[in-house]
């Protein structure tokens, strides 16, 4: 594999032929690293919709000193040789992705105070970075009521971004797809056409990709807070996954289980609903140790820090 | 009279049998492509022709067939855009209707160059009275050994389809067409990697407009140079143009490509003039995506030249004093006309076909649709001008597709060169021409 040089924000960085931006710049990390709303390391196809990650190429490559003329999808986009990209660097990158962070609110309830994603939501992280202090618009949300798709899951499409990860995840790791986007444009949404359609032993992560609380888990509903519970590494012997999961606890109590997360809150491994909505009771799992929470979210970084620190947050 | 490529026989009574098509003077280019030319052959004579896509970007199309991935054993598609669902565009749906032979001799010269045993023409699917006329023309097209196996005893063959749409603007962008074609959801792919490589089913495959391929037998009967000769420098051939609006004479029309856009609107070869003599106020002359142009700047060029239809001609003076020729829908506006009555009803269409995936799209059109509407009813503000300008520039360039573009620039174009009616409109808080 040839490696090429890139540069991200004036940082060289060598990758391999074949890596996005994105990833390039992942590699090198921080603040360099555009949002992904939408992109998906694990999901084949993902990326390239929501367009928080855009960035401008200011040269597209060693021999050609060109800049590229749009702003690229740095999750879509493939380095070249010499290539130089501005993330923070640009102020057109930075407009644009306020533009983004606009439109992707524009139709969203902002209804964060009831919702369960809070805290660990990346829509409400990119509004904290990239968002207006005040609204532009006037205009009447579009509204769906919320529905049940499957035993387990709730879907709020109010909240919905349409990044179309859910939809990889049914196509990509169940063996029959049962839902997928019905409709067009901002009317687009996800459907099942025969609600609680969704039924098999991985639908679960759907809930773990959606980066806002479209999805939620219905054994989870309305329980607590995210930061006021504490996340424990802990795995179980299961036959379906890895059974490597983070439990949710507030004292002993599993409020919730959900499957281990990277700094892009992109999961480690996928596990099996079995993990996930079957084994409440502390006596079913071997707890590892708390969990680091590597998000840098506004919102939920104060109390994952101390708490995941402290050590005997256990019995808080 | 202007020479005529691709409606000189079209007045001909029954031209949609292949009798009478064949008796015209059709399929001997097919015959002469067997005869004269190699696959590479035929490319290079389509390159020299200098013909460009007719269905809006102006790609040179033997360029693109250029592009075609050909290190693969892949098999190879030719498909035909036959979508036409652009506001103010009806030219391909002409052809199909009264002379389909030529478009399907046009697709067999195609398939050929391109060394492709399928092709299919995708057809909007509100056109299925034509999607008839095609099934037909192509029916008689085996009967007549121009399709199947062994074409006229060559060794080439070759199947052709026609598949209807299900009712969306956006599957006329290539790549949402060919996912639409597939079976899928018509969203637009994201590119690279363009259709050359990765088409239809994961071939390799060529997207080309109805009337870029209807152009194809006239050129391989007359030669290239016989075509290059015909229009200007960078815009060769001829073009048809579907006028509509207040004109006289509304209708499909071919012209060289360079006629003076003045002629065009006032000579009775052409529209014939505006209607009631009333006075020319814009026209949009390529099609509901491109800029609109107030009558000074559609006449003339800001440098004072006459203003021609041509690619380079409407071009001139880029956004700011230009638009482009698209795909040749020339829709015409007369001032009695509201521009954001009129600009609405562009941007519910847009909002209406937006195919969600991206969130610039997806929401924007929405957003613009709105506010117009609101400035339309007389609830606007001035801010809100301001505002549509901030949306149009946030969507444009920042999409998956071009729809994105097609959706900001006629706002921005609309308030670039009318603004005072917009604001005369929110400070009247109604609309002065309808009272
Ligand atoms: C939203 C959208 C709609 C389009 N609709 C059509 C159409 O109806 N017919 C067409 O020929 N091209 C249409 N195009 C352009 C096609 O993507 C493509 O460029 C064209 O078919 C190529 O053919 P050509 O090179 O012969 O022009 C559309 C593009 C976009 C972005
Ligand atoms: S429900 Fe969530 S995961 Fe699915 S498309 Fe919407 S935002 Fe993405
Ligand atoms: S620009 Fe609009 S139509 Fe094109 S992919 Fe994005 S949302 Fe779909
Ligand atoms: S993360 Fe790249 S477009 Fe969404």
């Amino acid at each position: 594999m040839s490696l090429y040089k890139v540069t991200i924000d004036n940082i060289e960085v060598e990758v391999e032929a074949g890596t996005t931006i994105l990833n390039a710049a992942r590699k090198i990390g921080g603040k360099v690293v555009p949002p992904a709303m939408c992109y998906y390391s694990k999901l084949e196809d993902s990326g390239g919709k929501c367009r928080s990650c855009l960035v401008k190429v200011s040269q597209t490559s060693a021999t050609d000193s060109r800049p590229m003329p749009k702003l690229v999808a740095s999750c879509r986009t493939m380095v070249q040789d010499g290539m130089q990209v501005q993330n923070t660097t640009s102020a057109e990158v930075l407009e644009s992705r306020k533009a983004v962070t606009e439109f992707l609110l524009l139709n969203h309830p902002l209804d964060c105070p009831v919702c369960d994603q809070a805290g660990e939501c990346h829509l409400q992280d990119l509004s904290y970075e990239h968002g207006l202090e005040e609204t532009n618009t006037e205009e009447e949300r579009r509204t769906f009521e919320p529905i049940d798709i499957g035993d387990y899951i709730k879907l709020n499409m109010n909240r919905c971004i349409l990044c179309y990860r859910c939809i990889m995840v049914a196509d990509q790791l169940t063996d029959k797809r049962h839902h997928g986007v019905l409709g067009r444009g901002d009317h687009c949404e996800i459907g099942t056409y025969i609600q609680k359609a969704v039924d098999n032993d991985f639908s679960g992560n759907m809930i773990d990709v959606c980066p806002v609380g479209a999805l939620t888990d219905r054994t989870f509903r309305f329980k607590s807070r995210v930061w006021y519970t504490n996340p424990f590494d802990a795995h179980r012997e299961c036959d379906k996954c890895s059974g490597k999961t983070v439990l949710w606890l507030k004292g002993e109590d599993i409020l919730r289980v959900t499957g281990r997360k990277d700094k892009y809150g992109e999961l480690e491994e996928f596990i099996c609903n079995d993990c996930r909505f079957h084994h409440k009771d502390i006596k079913d799992w071997i707890l590892e140790g708390p969990r680091k929470i590597e998000r840098h979210s506004v919102i939920s970084q104060n109390h994952y820090e101390n708490k995941s620190t402290s050590g005997d947050n256990i019995t808080q | 009279m202007a020479r005529k490529i691709l409606l000189h026989d079209i007045d001909v009574a029954n031209l949609t049998d292949f009798n009478v098509y064949r008796n015209l003077g059709g399929y001997t280019a097919v015959e002469k492509m067997f005869k004269n030319f190699t696959p590479d052959q035929l490319t290079e004579e389509v390159k020299k022709s200098g013909l460009r896509g007719r269905g809006g970007a102006g790609f040179p199309t033997g360029l693109k067939w250029s592009f075609l991935d050909k290190k693969t054993d892949k098999p190879r598609y030719f498909v035909c855009n036959f979508d036409e669902s652009e506001p103010g565009t009806f030219k391909d749906r002409h052809i199909g209707q009264l002379n389909p032979h030529q478009l399907i001799e046009g697709m067999i010269l195609g398939s050929y160059a391109l060394g492709v045993r399928t092709a299919y023409v995708y057809i909007r699917g509100e056109l299925f009275y034509v999607l008839k006329i095609i099934e037909k023309a192509i029916e008689e097209a085996y009967q007549n050994g121009f399709l199947g196996e062994n074409i006229k005893g060559s060794a080439y063959s070759l199947d052709l389809y026609c598949q209807p749409g299900a009712g969306a603007y956006i599957c006329g962008e290539e790549t949402a067409l060919l996912e639409s074609l597939e079976g899928k959801r018509g969203n637009p792919r994201i590119k690279p990697p363009f259709p050359a490589v990765v088409g239809l089913y994961g071939c390799p495959t060529v997207v080309n407009n109805v009337e870029t391929i209807a152009s194809l037998p006239w050129i391989i009967n007359n030669g290239a140079e016989a075509y290059a000769a015909i229009g200007t420098e960078k815009s060769k051939g001829t073009k048809l143009i579907s006028a509509c609006g207040h004109i006289n004479k509304p209708g499909v029309y071919e012209i060289e490509l360079g006629l003076p856009v003045e002629e065009f609107i006032y000579s009775d070869e052409y529209c014939g003039g505006i209607r009631n003599g009333n006075k020319l106020k814009a026209v949009i002359a390529g099609g509901s995506s491109v800029p609109i142009l107030p009558a000074e700047l559609i006449l003339k060029t800001a440098k004072g030249e006459p203003r021609l239809l041509s690619y380079e001609s409407l071009e001139e003076g880029g956004f700011e004093t230009g638009t482009m020729l698209g795909s040749g829908g020339f829709i015409v506006m007369d001032d009695t006309t509201c521009m954001v009555k009129s600009l609405l009803t562009y941007a519910r269409f847009y909002h209406h076909e937006s195919c969600g995936q991206c969130s610039p799209c997806r929401e924007g059109t929405g957003w613009m649709e709105n506010i117009l509407r609101r400035i339309d009813t007389g609830k606007g503000s001035m801010k809100d001008i301001d505002l549509l300008v901030h949306i149009a520039k946030h969507v444009e360039g920042n999409t998956i597709c071009p729809l994105g573009d097609a959706a900001a620039w006629p706002v921005a174009s609309a308030i670039r060169h009318f603004r005072e009616e917009f604001e005369e409109h929110i400070k009247l808080q109604q609309c002065r021409f309808t009272k």
